[in-house]
């Protein structure tokens, strides 16, 4: 025993001189035994069933029929808060906010850009199935399905009217985002939407304290300007609106004709209904200044293409091998650096500094491109949103302004018309 | 030209125009389904983390959702030399080969000694205890075979969308596994990339 002792530490200072990397090696055979002793086996706990995963699409599906029915045949909002409830406590509390239609933007976005990824099917599903039902019954996803959408519209106590424009500008909040996210999902870089999912920390009942910090403020406004993050921060939403600007059906206020009462004006706490309109002006000028915004349009989209172009080297620092690259570059004395995780690691693996620097080159370059594309489109939206902002579509009657109405179903009560 | 003029009124226009935007919209939809068609996959994945590629930094313990960590050491038998000094369980500078605390590397106390037959010792992981730090993976890296390797237990992670820990893991260990095949312990998985080489066809 003794002997066998003395054996195995020099055997083990020995080794300690020799090892200079990780490297794997067998150093000591395992044994035979005599005793009959049996090797217990190495436990694999399994995850979560697959079948599982496919019900969670079946109880998307089923919550989007229920509250579709509830706003366009029932007009109930009754029937939507119920069931957005359910919702929470079953996508929220009990899936624990993944998987999500906003996220899956992203592995879709991943799976267009990365062969390597495999994209789940139900992924796919969870970012197509509420988007296909906006377009034939309005944004009832937001209504009654979405679990972030829930938890906000149940603490909006108080909810204030915002001014006109700042709603305008705020909502363009969720343009940058849904850009940047694609962006950072195309490149490989990182999920940003689940990154700072304000709420996923609530429904885990766990989570970072920054985490819990936001989703605390989220709440904490959201009691008086009603579901901030659905309104001024979604990027799923700006998909939803598109779809549900176009859409087949979509919840009315008045079940048959509007006389022009009123008493609806102030009950959407969203600020989504829209005031009768006639047209102002002669017809000929507003149609000359349509013409000229919409000329406009290819300019705004340059400067917008031109100053995220500019700023691909900022957004590309938040790559992992970016950072590291630029660090290693700017400071190469942090090579040696024991304390630095990053550097330590880098060394370990044998990768060369050129190597490192060509890959950050090459993601450096997906980010001028995608500066480019993400910074037009925001020249896009903002084109189009001046256009909107200056045509006159006349109304006759109170309606909800489909691309922003979250389908809640609130205003529905105050219509007298029977 | 006849019905056109005929269709000339301002809400059947607006009707035509809604209709054609939302058929343009629902392609835009199906030219997005169509465009990942072929990297779908009906399989659900999992996140799980390379025991080789692992260097046992230690962000393991501090970036999970989960607190303790969803990540947990697990022990490959096979592999392991059942050493009584193991690199894994004692501390370098260790007085004695005792069980006292004061010995033990692991700052749970999470792995436990069980005596086989002389010289021989058995070390299993009280998982419950386990925080995930890798500080015994590092050690039995370093002196000993590598059985001891951290793996994402799935009856605690809870498969986020992107795991948190992949997003700082300096040696690029996570990555997205089949739900079928979940882990990549080390002795198993290795037999079973050496069958594959083996055998092309399987
Ligand atoms: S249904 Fe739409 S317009 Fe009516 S209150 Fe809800 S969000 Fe506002
Ligand atoms: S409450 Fe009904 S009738 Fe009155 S203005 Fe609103 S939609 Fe029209
Ligand atoms: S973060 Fe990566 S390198 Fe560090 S312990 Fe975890 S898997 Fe290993
Ligand atoms: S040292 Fe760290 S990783 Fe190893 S068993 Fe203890 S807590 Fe787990
Ligand atoms: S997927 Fe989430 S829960 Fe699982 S190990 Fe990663 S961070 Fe932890």
């Amino acid at each position: 025993m003794k002997k066998r002792l003395i054996k195995l530490t020099l055997l083990i200072f020995f080794i300690c001189l020799a090892v200079t990397s990780f490297a794997q090696q067998q150093r000591f055979p395992k044994p035979e035994f005599e005793t009959g002793y049996v090797q217990p086996p190495t436990q694999q706990p399994l995850p979560r069933a697959l079948f599982l995963e496919y019900l969670d699409v079946i109880v998307l599906i089923g919550a989007l029929i229920l509250v579709s029915w509830f706003l366009l045949k029932k007009r109930s909002r009754q029937g939507v808060l119920w069931t957005s409830v359910f919702s929470l406590l079953y996508f929220g509390f009990y899936r624990e906010g993944c998987i999500c239609a906003i996220g899956s933007i992203q592995n879709v976005a991943l799976a267009i850009f990365d062969p390597t990824y495999t994209l789940p099917l139900t992924a796919l599903l969870f970012f197509l199935i509420p988007l296909i039902t906006a377009l034939f019954a309005g944004r009832t996803f937001c209504a009654g399905v979405c679990p972030l959408g829930a938890i906000q519209d149940l603490v909006a106590f108080k909810p204030i009217e915002l001014p006109r424009w700042l709603q305008k500008v705020l909502g363009l909040i969720p343009y940058v985002y849904l850009s940047l996210a694609v962006l950072y999902a195309a490149t490989r870089s990182e999920f940003l939407i689940c990154r700072y999912d304000p709420f996923v920390g609530f429904f885990r009942f766990d989570g970072t304290f920054q985490m819990l910090l936001l989703g605390g403020l989220f709440l904490l406004v959201g009691v008086f300007v009603a579901r901030p993050y659905c309104r001024f921060f979604c990027p799923y939403g700006v998909l939803l609106g598109w779809m549900s600007s176009f859409s087949k059906k979509h919840v009315t206020i008045t079940p048959s004709t509007c006389i022009q009462c009123k008493l609806c004006s102030n009950s959407c706490p969203f600020g989504a209904i829209e005031e009768p309109l006639l047209e102002e002006g002669k017809r000929r000028s507003n149609v000359n200044r349509l013409m000229t915004y919409l000329i406009l349009i290819p300019i705004w989209m340059g400067i917008g293409g031109l100053s995220g172009s500019m700023l691909h080297g900022t957004l590309a620092k938040f790559n992992k091998t970016v950072y590291l690259a630029e660090m290693l570059v700017q400071n190469p004395d942090i090579r040696f650096n024991q304390e630095n995780i990053d550097a330590r690691t880098f060394m370990q693996k044998g990768k060369t500094m050129d190597e490192l620097v060509v890959d950050a080159q090459k993601i450096k370059s997906q980010f001028y491109w995608g500066g480019w594309i993400a910074g037009a489109f925001m020249g896009l939206v903002v084109g189009l949103v001046l256009v909107n902002l200056s045509s006159y579509r006349r109304r006759n009657d109170y309606e909800p302004d489909r691309t922003n109405c979250l389908s809640c179903g609130r205003c529905v009560d105050y219509c007298p018309v029977k | 030209m006849k019905k056109d003029k005929q269709q000339n009124s301002r809400t059947s226009r607006r009707e035509f125009i809604q209709k054609s935007m939302r058929l343009s919209m629902g392609i835009g939809l199906a030219a997005v389904g169509g465009l990942v068609a072929f990297r779908v996959h009906a399989d659900d994945t999992v996140w799980q983390l390379d025991p080789f590629k692992c260097v046992a930094c230690g962000r393991c313990a501090d970036y999970c959702v989960m607190t303790p960590s969803a990540v947990k050491c697990v022990h490959a038998f096979d592999l392991c030399g059942y050493c009584d000094l193991c690199g894994g369980y004692l501390k370098p500078n260790a007085n004695a080969r005792s069980t006292a605390a004061e010995n033990q590397l692991c700052p749970t106390s999470a792995i436990r000694r069980k005596f086989v037959e002389e010289p021989y010792f058995e070390y299993e992981i009280e998982e419950k205890l386990c925080i995930g730090c890798g500080i015994c993976v590092e050690g039995c890296t370093a002196f000993g075979n590598g059985s001891l390797h951290l793996q994402v237990r799935h009856n605690v992670c809870v498969n986020c969308n992107e795991c948190s820990i992949a997003r700082v893991c300096p040696a690029d260990a996570f990555q997205r596994v089949p739900t079928s095949q979940p882990y990549l312990i080390k002795g198993e998985w290795t037999k079973d990339q050496d069958k594959k080489k083996q055998s092309p066809t399987g």
